[in-house]
Parts: C-alpha cells; structure tokens; sequence
C-alpha cells in the first residue's frame, strides 16, 4: 500500500461522496466523473493499462457526457424546492447496503495474496485482444448484439415521436 | 554525422542528464522530455496564429498582421503580454470553481496526448503498449472540460456553444476511433512506436505508408474530417461560430483564461495532426528512400506543419455547415464509410499480397462511395434556387 494508493483513494472515495451528497446535479456529476477518473488511477496504479484507459475513455469520455446531457436536457439542472431527498431514502439505503455486504463478502472471501506472483503481471493489450476473439468470443457476441438490439431500440423510441409531428 | 543529427535531442538529452547523480537520471530525463514537449509545441502554437491570420489575409486579399516586428512576427509576443495584463473577468453568477478549473482541464488533457506521439526516431516520452488507447482517453476527457466551461458561465451562447461542441465531438469522436482501427488491424498493435515501425522501408523509392493503400487513403480522408470536427475547425466551427453564438463555450472567459483555450485549441490541432501523421503518414519517417540522411523529427515536425497549412487553407475555402447538415454527414455518410473501411481493411488483410486485393479492395471502395453520394443526393434539388420570399 504506497502513499499514491491511499492518495489516489481518498480522492475517489470524495469525488463519490460529493457526488451523494452536493446539491447542484451538475456538480455531483462533475464530482462522478472525478471518481471514475480516480478509479481508472487506481487501475494504472495496478499495472492494468488496458482497464485504465479504457475506463477513462468509455466513463469520462461517454457516461460522464450522457449523465450531463441528461441532466441538461431534462431541467434538472435547477435545485427542487423541497429538498433534494427522495421518500423512499430507507429502502436506497437498504438496498445499497446489501450490494456492499455482498461484495464486501465477495472480497473477503477471496485469497488475499496470489501465490507465486510476480511483481508485474505481464498481460498486455495483445493478450486481452487474443483471449477476447478466442475463449470469450461468445459474451463478446452476445454482449455486440444485446448492443445493437438496445441501439435500435433507442433509435425507435426516439422516431416514435416524430411520426406524430409529421 | 548523419546519425548525429538525427538523435541530436536524444543525445542532448543524455548529456543533460550526465551532470546529474545517479539517482535522479530517470526523474530528470522524464522531467527534460516533458520540459521540452511544454515549450515546443507553445512556441509553435505561437508562429501558428501569425502564419494562420497571414494565411487568411492573403486568401482574402489582405496583408494581414505587419506591424508587430519584421513581417509581423513579434505579434504573438504582444498578443500574449495583452491578455496577461487584461482583467480577468468572471461573471457573477457565474460557477467560479468549475469556471476556474475548465480552462485547466482542457490544458492538461490536451498536452497529456503528446506524450505518447513519436516525434522522431527514439523520440517519444512514454513508449505505451496502449498509446492509442491513451491518446484516445486524453482527447475524450476534453469533452468534460468543454461543457464545464459552457455551463458554468451562467450564459445561453455558452451553454449552446457547449452543447454543440459536446454533441459534435460525441459524434465524429466515433469516426475518429473507427478509421484508426483499421491501422491498429493492419499494424497489429496499439504502441504508436510500432505502427510508425510498421510503416518504415521502402519499395524503389516509395515508402510504405498505409495512406498508400486503398483502405488507408480512405481511412485518413475520414480521419481528417473528424480531426477537422474534433477540434472544432472551420468547416465544423459551429460550436464556437462567431455570427451566431459570439464565441461559443468560451464567450465568458477573458485574459489568460481565454489565452489557455485559445492554446488549448491549437494544441489539440498539433497533437491530432501529429497522431494523424503517425497512423497514416508514416510517422517520423522520409517520403522518399532518397531522403532518409535528413533527420527524422524534422520529418515528423514538416508533415505536422503541413496538415496545419491544410487546415488553415481549409478555414479559408469552405463555408461552415449547419447542425443538422452536420450530424447527417457524421452519421450518415461517414460512420458508414468508415465501417465498410474497417471490413476492406480485413479483406485487404486476408487476401494476401498481390495486385488482386490492390483492385478488389479499391473497386468496393469506389462503389460504395458513388453509391452512398447519389443515395443521399437522390431527394436533393441542384440547380437554380428559388426563394419564396426573397424575390
């Protein structure tokens, strides 16, 4: 555990509790994306630079924009008047408290320390590309059509409106 | 000699770092390498904007800047003494943090992309596994900063400007991935030092660039209208248009602050065209076997300057285009185009050498473009216009 991890956690841990907790939806999801930039940090910081960088990409890059566009789009972007916490605020924290317990559970559970590892693993980008069109060529496919299936949905819901207009 | 003068910075480098102890050579080589990348490339932002607005002038039949120094070189000098001096203003009901920091974000994730971009031979400041991927991330993190700055300045110009910009980047951003994949396809990996390796040798006197295959000649026209949308330059400047939204997302920024986005611009332009020289033109290597004993950054640096010339002939040639003309063409002919391009590149792959892949893969290229032009001009009207209310 070096001082970068701890640096490096602090930050992501603050950048998701701004995120619950500031008022303004533009600046939790500002406060997001300072999370999942500090998240794909930790990634680099374990040597996995495929993951980083394409966590930085496809989060920073496109969920971090689709979550602002949202917001903009929809005018959520002004504070409500009564409060920003929702009714059903006990069953969030239920809910939310049971996926830590299980992955909590998950992560304790799990061997603590690899045996016979060495100090850097060497996978590269070329591993992943091989072991992603050789043994995990089904979920690639499946996860591709699910894709296109969702993108064509999205594009009729978006053309529904339009037929009436016209 | 010849060898010298090619690894003459490398060299420099190593002699620099010599008078150091030992401990502190890798931190104070790392720290030259980039000390070197953060005045370099300003220093060119600085005869860009003198060679950009001479440029100009002469396509309007101007003279342009000649008043600061000989031929007006020493404008970018008062330029910047000017907005360092100028108030810094922030609107009051402006967001003051995230107006701050917009204009630093996109700095630092604009310069961040050149540290994977080989400037010459031995001449890249990280040799990443992942350096696409890198530059990739960098350039999409620009996005955030973009919108921050358009919605923190509490003004509606900003905040379409804003949404514009994010809208068109999102969008050619895609092209912009696609039309590299297919050199990654080819090149087989994502280190920009390999692909550049990839690319070396000669046949006669003719290198081996990928521009020089039919699928590469695709791949870089598509690669170069998304670099042309991605930084937002004219034809594609609707996020920023002056005559309809004053200046877009960066209308609320005033002295340095819009120094730092005007650089930050410029310096997207350098590293995009840098990238687009590493992919398709060969990188930092000559253009004919004949120039090889000229050394390789200057290389890099010509081709650089040379797609800058491009873009600044461009903003002078074309007129802007509108939004919905703008989307239609990302999504309608280009994504298509560039998808196809990806299937050739396989085919190109896979059908091994010879003359027959050089006809097939241009034949099916061809055809789709001829195809694809006359589908989406099928509904429109050419010939004279009528307006209805202006005669």
């Amino acid at each position: 555990m070096s001082p970068v991890f701890y640096l490096v956690s602090a930050m992501t841990v603050a950048g998701a509790l701004a995120a619950v907790l500031l008022k303004p939806l533009v600046h939790c999801a500002l406060a997001v994306t300072v999370a999942f930039a500090g998240l794909a940090f930790l990634f680099l910081s374990l040597d996995a630079q495929f993951a980083g960088f394409a966590q930085i990409l496809v989060y920073i890059g496109a969920v971090a924009i689709l979550i602002v566009f949202a917001i903009l789009l929809t005018k959520g972007s002004e504070l409500p008047r009564d409060g920003v916490f929702s009714r059903s605020w006990l069953a969030g924290v239920v809910i939310s408290a049971a996926v830590f317990a299980a992955l909590g559970w998950a992560i304790l559970r799990s061997a603590w320390t690899l045996p016979h590892e060495t100090a850097v693993p060497a996978v590269t980008v070329h591993d992943i590309g091989v072991a992603l069109v050789d043994r995990y060529v089904l979920p690639l496919e499946i996860v591709a059509l699910l894709l296109t299936a969702a993108t064509i949905g999205a594009v009729i819901v978006a053309m529904h409106e339009k037929e009436g207009v016209k | 000699m010849i060898d010298k003068m090619d690894q003459i910075f490398v060299l420099l480098q190593h002699w620099l770092v010599a008078f150091l102890p030992l401990s502190l050579q890798p931190v104070a080589s790392v720290l030259l390498a980039v000390v070197a990348i953060v005045c370099v490339f300003p220093g060119l932002f600085a005869l860009t904007t003198v060679f950009e607005r001479k440029g100009l002038a002469r396509i309007q039949n101007r003279i342009g800047p000649n008043r600061v120094g000989p031929f007006g070189l020493f404008q970018p000098v008062a330029d910047g003494i000017k907005s360092l001096t100028k108030e810094d203003i922030v609107p009051s009901s402006a967001n003051a943090p995230v107006h701050f920091l917009a204009p630093i974000v996109l700095v630092v994730a604009v310069f961040m992309g050149f540290a994977v971009l080989p400037m010459g031979r031995n001449m890249v400041l990280v040799d990443m596994d992942a350096g696409l991927l890198f530059y990739f991330a960098m350039g999409a993190s620009t996005e955030v900063s973009v919108f921050m700055a358009g919605w923190s300045s509490r003004n509606k110009y900003s905040l379409l400007g804003a949404m514009r910009a994010v809208a068109q980047m999102i969008s050619y951003e895609v092209v912009l991935l696609l039309s590299s994949v297919s050199v990654v396809m080819i090149a087989g990996s994502l280190s920009l030092t390999k692909i550049v390796a990839a690319q070396s040798g000669y046949t006669g006197y003719f290198p081996h660039w990928y521009i020089f295959t039919p699928w590469g000649l695709v791949g870089f026209i598509m690669y170069a209208i998304a670099a042309t949308a991605e930084t937002n330059r004219s034809p594609f400047d609707l996020p920023e248009g002056e005559s309809e939204l004053v200046a877009g997302y960066h209308t609320e920024y005033s002295g340095f602050k819009f120094a730092l986005f005007f650089l930050g611009e410029y310096l997207a332009m350098f590293s995009i065209s840098g990238l687009g020289t590493t992919l398709f033109l060969g990188g930092w290597s000559a253009p004919f076997s004949f120039f090889t004993f000229i050394p390789s950054w200057f290389w890099f640096f010509a081709k650089l300057m040379m797609s800058i010339f491009v873009f600044i002939w461009m903003r002078g040639t074309l007129p802007r285009l509108r939004q919905d003309q703008l989307m239609n063409f990302a999504w309608k002919f280009v994504l298509p185009l560039t998808l196809l391009n990806l299937m050739v590149t396989a085919l190109w792959r896979f059908m091994g050498e010879g003359w027959a892949r050089w006809g097939v893969c241009s034949a099916i290229l061809i055809a789709a473009y001829i195809l694809m032009g006359r589908v989406g001009m099928y509904k429109e009207h050419f010939g004279p216009r009528r307006y209805r209310y202006a005669e």
